[in-house]
């Protein structure tokens, strides 16, 4: 059974979005996801400026025998990425919720009722 | 019975009462009777190996040897017997590729070797298991491009090998990338014309060296003005003459590709060869086919196995760089092993014999008053002459001498009309040259 | 010597050498001459070693190999027959190897009949019009025969024809093909028995599909009962056919697939036609295709006129897809091994390799989990060890296997099935290592259920053990230069 954590927005592709305040968000990669993945070996992420669209693919996540692809939970700007996971990206099995991998400025807060809860999400991981 | 089958009818009664049927027919239940084939194949009956042996022979009979003056990609080199005798080794030969490490080892060694090797000679960071051949490496560099630069537009110099060029228009077309030509003047890509075409759609310029013309081309200006613009430099190198000449990085190109040929393989009608490829560390993650890592065991013992699978087809499948699997991996062998043999040492005699061989053919071909010097440029073992003589001429005669060489470039576009191409390798004595150059002097028309 | 573990860049000394030259006779030229713009500035890097060292070392991580002739190579998908040596022989003759590829059509006969013949002979045994032997590998006929999918297309000016349907069993290089080709793919599901679900072509097929790739039997070695109705559902909407040859060799004397409808395929002369694979190629992937797609077969192309080959460039062609014409000392392998067979033979082909895989899948149904049932054609998918409680994977399986040497099944392919084992004996095998190979497999079994800690630590007689691939990953030491900087961290 995989981890889950109260008070994170869940999307189908596995993301995690949590608030840190205002309109200021932290994104990641579930639990699940990464232990569907195995060690992680390299995190393609994007440069701070860019522009996420919601649903649009913004990097990938890579282990030995997979690789997937990065949907953004939400619209907003990139302002940090976490840098730690280019050279520990084994970090994201260690902790996925610690393992951030963009801290965004959203566009619009409100657009974050639109993903899942942790109960609706744990169905979609079972 | 048959020799590659080696069921016995007792084995046939016994596997056939295990399955419960009467005959192996009744296995093929699901393939429907219309489309089952009823008749016998239209193809001779088995031969013998006697038979066979006869038959091959005599086909080759039709084949003819010349001495070769030719290159255009292809090139007479010398061939050690060592190769022949390590290739054959069926652990090599009859092995599939590395997907099982613990015992392909041997595979993935060489694969290391192979790569170590192609990095020291172009000097880049990294290169790939092998491609097919340099003008699929060349078409393939070019979808490496797109993906890094994420932009649709691929220059190509004229000075590169029509063939090359070829094969990245068909690869192109139909991924949807834009190809134009960058002409050339004086033999060499035309930096002036470059300047005004190096727009921000532009992907990559794809140059060769030497270049089709036998040239060695400079490609620092050309360069810098393609990194000034966010495009890459794509550099085609025959890797033997890397042995001495300036290396793709230090021209400053991003990825270099190009074909092994040179180094220790036969002519064989153009194949197999094999390609390679390298880049840049940053791009590491981009280039398409296999790549051999050395790992360590659970016993920490140093050991080698693919790496960066996720790239590939098998794992990524429609999101894969590249759609390529088997590459050539044998022929990656033939030029570890004629590298480990020639060393540097051995390479660069090979570039000075081949140099020396060519500029004397040159000089002797000019002194018949029959040729004349087209581009005044530095070249190593081939070059281009423009001739006198009709060209249909020259090959007829040559022909009949047993002789092959002079290839009129008018084939390839018809602005080199009255254009021909030599080629020299370490394996051509001085008696093959007077030889030629007597052929070709004494002719009247 | 399996224990030697030396690179050849570790024996190398300095002055070494391990070649001999021609004199020089022109040395009033030399390299100095040419402007040192254009020389490199290092001496390049590579080892200093003599003959002999050069044969050892070899030789030495030679026999860290597993070949055809060490032993059973069940390798699912790759057909790894015997590559009889007589094949061999016959590329080794000079009068094919010394021949330049750009020499006149009248000195290079011999070749372009080669070429004619073994494309006329895979144009037999396909049913199919024509061959081009000019792709390299299977991947690269995949690629050629989209191209003349596409080209087909966009001659009768239907620019929107861009979906390629691809079942979710296919092999990767289907998909990843397609997108090369600049198109896009649609999976469909299979059904429960292993085959292409009809509803979900059906509600799959538009004008903008330009075709469909199979491979039938297909990556499960069943064989696609509906085919016909496949066919005619995908031509029914202008679609046409894509025959991947993964798994001709099963259908060798039983059916062709252009009597099955199919309009374009690609052979893996590796696979069927038994060349050797050489650790990853050279391999050769002719495309053919029917009457209507000829004028689009790649250039060049080997044509006869009394008697006379001679080259041809076509206008309507896909282009060229190499810089000659392909892998060619692999067809002469391939067609020593099309003589060899001959007519009477070749038709037997899919009756053993089929018998061989169906035999073993009987014998291993009672310990490994068979996902389908029914006749397999010439290869069979386990799903993993019945007694899933034992905590032994399919990867443990197979790295036992080789403690046993024997080379593993492919694993982990097909992706409908979480623990694939994939078994393709081919016809070149006996009962008898059939036989051996099963109490194998049984033995493994009965280890999972009595010591599986054992088996997740094999293999514990190769050359080396179970390799950290997460090692090699992360630190990416992909070449010599990169060892050497890893050491001095």
């Amino acid at each position: 059974m995989s981890k889950l954590l109260d008070g994170l927005y869940y999307s189908e592709s596995h993301e995690w979005v949590k608030v840190v305040e205002g309109n200021t968000v932290l994104i990641g990669i579930t639990d699940f996801a990464q232990s569907q993945l195995g060690t992680v070996v390299f995190v393609d992420l994007p440069e701070t400026g860019t522009k996420l669209v919601k649903d649009a693919e913004f990097g990938a996540v890579e282990s030995v025998k997979a690789a997937s692809d990065l949907f953004s939970p939400v619209d907003g700007t990139v302002i940090e990425v976490n840098e730690d996971l280019i050279g520990e990206p084994e970090k994201i099995n260690e902790d996925a919720y610690e393992a951030w991998l963009l801290k965004v400025e959203l566009d619009d807060l409100e657009a974050l009722k639109d993903l899942l809860g942790k109960v609706d999400y744990a169905k979609l991981s079972e | 019975m048959f020799k590659y089958f080696p069921h016995t009818q007792t084995d046939l009664d016994q596997m056939l009462e295990t399955l419960k049927i009467k005959s192996i027919d009744e296995l093929f239940v699901d393939v429907p009777k219309n489309v089952r084939f009823q008749r016998e194949y239209d193809l001779p009956e088995a031969m013998s190996e006697v038979e066979l042996r006869q038959y091959f022979k005599d086909i080759a009979k039709e084949n003819r040897e010349l001495v070769c003056f030719a290159g255009m990609g292809v090139y007479d080199h010398y061939v050690p017997s060592v190769i022949g005798s390590l290739i054959s080794r069926q652990e090599f030969q009859t092995a599939y590729t590395p997907y099982q490490p613990e015992v392909a080892q041997g595979t993935l060694q060489y694969i290391f070797e192979f790569q170590s090797m192609i990095q020291t000679l172009t000097g880049m960071d990294t290169a790939n298991a092998s491609m097919y051949d340099g003008a699929t490496a060349s078409a393939e560099a070019c979808f490496m491009a797109e993906a890094i630069t994420r932009r649709n537009k691929i220059l190509v110099s004229e000075t590169v090998n029509p063939n090359v060029l070829a094969t990245i228009r068909t690869y192109a077309h139909y991924k949807n990338l834009a190809v134009e030509i960058v002409p050339m003047k004086d033999g060499i890509t035309d930096i002036e014309s470059l300047g005004h075409q190096v727009t921000s759609d532009v992907a990559a310029l794809v140059v060769q060296k030497p270049n089709f013309f036998g040239i060695i081309e400079g490609f620092e200006i050309a360069a810098g003005i393609l990194h000034g613009n966010g495009s890459l430099l794509i550099e085609n190198a025959d890797i033997s003459t890397l042995g001495v000449l300036k290396t793709p990085r230090e021209d400053g190109a991003d990825i270099a590709i190009g074909d092994c040929q040179s180094l220790g393989m036969p002519l064989a009608f153009g194949g197999p060869t094999v390609g390679y490829m390298a880049t840049i560390k940053p791009y590491v993650r981009k280039l398409p086919g296999r790549i051999c890592g050395l790992s360590k065991d659970v016993n920490d013992k140093r050991a080698f196995v693919l790496t960066l699978q996720a790239r590939e087809q098998h794992i990524r499948r429609e999101k894969a760089n590249s759609n390529i699997c088997s590459n050539q991996s044998l022929m990656a062998l033939y030029v570890t092993i004629y590298l480990a043999l020639m060393g540097p040492n051995g390479l660069k005699e090979v570039n000075e014999l081949s140099y020396q061989g060519a500029h004397y053919l040159h000089d002797r071909l000019i002194a018949t008053g029959k040729f004349k010097v087209r581009f005044e440029r530095p070249f190593l073992k081939e070059f281009v002459l423009e001739t006198l003589i009709p060209v249909e001429l020259i090959q007829e005669v040559l022909l009949k001498e047993g002789y092959f060489g002079a290839l009129p470039l008018v084939e390839f576009n018809e602005e080199y009309e009255n254009l021909v191409s030599f080629a020299v390798t370490e394996k051509r004595t001085k008696a093959e040259i007077d030889k030629l150059v007597s052929i070709l002097e004494g002719l009247s028309w | 010597m399996v224990n030697y573990d030396k690179l050849i860049f570790e024996i190398s000394r300095e002055g070494r050498i391990g070649y001999s030259l021609p004199k020089p006779f022109a040395t009033e030229y030399t390299l100095n001459d040419v402007n040192p713009r254009h020389m490199r500035d290092e001496t390049p890097k590579l080892p200093e070693v003599s003959e002999l060292d050069v044969l050892r070392h070899y030789s030495n991580i030679s026999q860290k190999n597993f070949g055809v002739e060490t032993g059973f190579y069940p390798l699912g998908s790759c057909t790894m027959k015997y590559n009889p040596k007589i094949n061999d022989e016959i590329a080794g003759n000079e009068a094919f190897r010394n021949i330049h590829p750009l020499q006149p059509a009248s000195t290079v006969q011999g070749w372009m009949k080669i070429y004619d013949e073994l494309q006329k002979a895979l144009g037999e045994l396909t049913g199919l019009s024509a061959f081009s032997l000019n792709p390299y590998a299977g991947a690269h006929g995949e690629l050629a025969g989209l191209m003349i999918m596409k080209a087909y297309h966009e001659k009768r000016g239907d620019y929107k024809r861009t979906k390629v349907i691809v079942p979710d069993s296919a092999h990767g290089t289907n998909p990843a093909s397609t997108a090369v080709c600049g198109m896009q793919v649609i999976e469909i599901k299979s059904n429960k028995h292993g085959r292409v679900d009809l509803e979900s072509l059906k509600a799959s097929l538009t004008d903008e599909v330009a075709g469909m790739m199979l491979t039938n039997p297909n990556t499960l070695g069943i064989f696609e009962s509906d085919i016909c109705e496949i066919t005619k559902l995908v031509h029914s909407v202008g679609g046409l056919m894509y025959y991947d040859g993964a798994n001709l060799n099963a259908i060798l004397g039983k059916a062709r697939p252009m009597d099955m409808g199919f309009d374009i395929m690609h052979i893996n002369l590796h696979k069927t036609f038994s060349t050797p694979h050489g650790g990853g190629g050279p391999g050769s992937g002719p495309v053919g295709v029917i009457d209507k797609l000829v004028e689009f077969l790649p250039n060049p192309r080997i044509k006869q006129l009394d008697g006379h080959f001679y080259l041809e460039e076509s206008l309507e062609a896909i282009g060229r897809v190499s810089m000659f014409f392909g892998n060619s000392l692999v067809w002469l392998r391939a067609y020593a091994y099309i003589l060899t067979l001959g007519k009477e033979n070749l038709a037997k082909i899919g009756d053993f390799a089929t018998l061989n895989a169906n035999y073993i899948k009987e014998l291993l149904k009672t310990e490994y989990f068979l996902p389908i049932t029914g006749p397999c054609m010439h290869e069979c998918v386990f799903d993993g060890l019945i007694d899933v409680s034992t905590g032994v994977r399919t990867l443990d399986v197979a790295k036992r296997l080789l403690d046993y040497g024997m080379h593993a099944p492919t694993i982990y392919f097909p992706l409908l099935f979480h623990q694939s084992i994939m078994i393709e004996p081919t016809e070149t095998e006996s009962k008898q290592t059939l036989d051996h190979f099963v109490e194998v497999m049984l033995e493994i079994a009965r280890e999972a259920k009595e010591n599986p800690e054992r088996l997740k630590q094999a293999p514990l007689t190769t050359p080396v053990g179970r390799i950290d691939e997460v090692f090699a990953a992360k630190k990416m030491i992909l070449t010599y230069k990169d060892y050497l900087e890893y050491l001095t961290q």
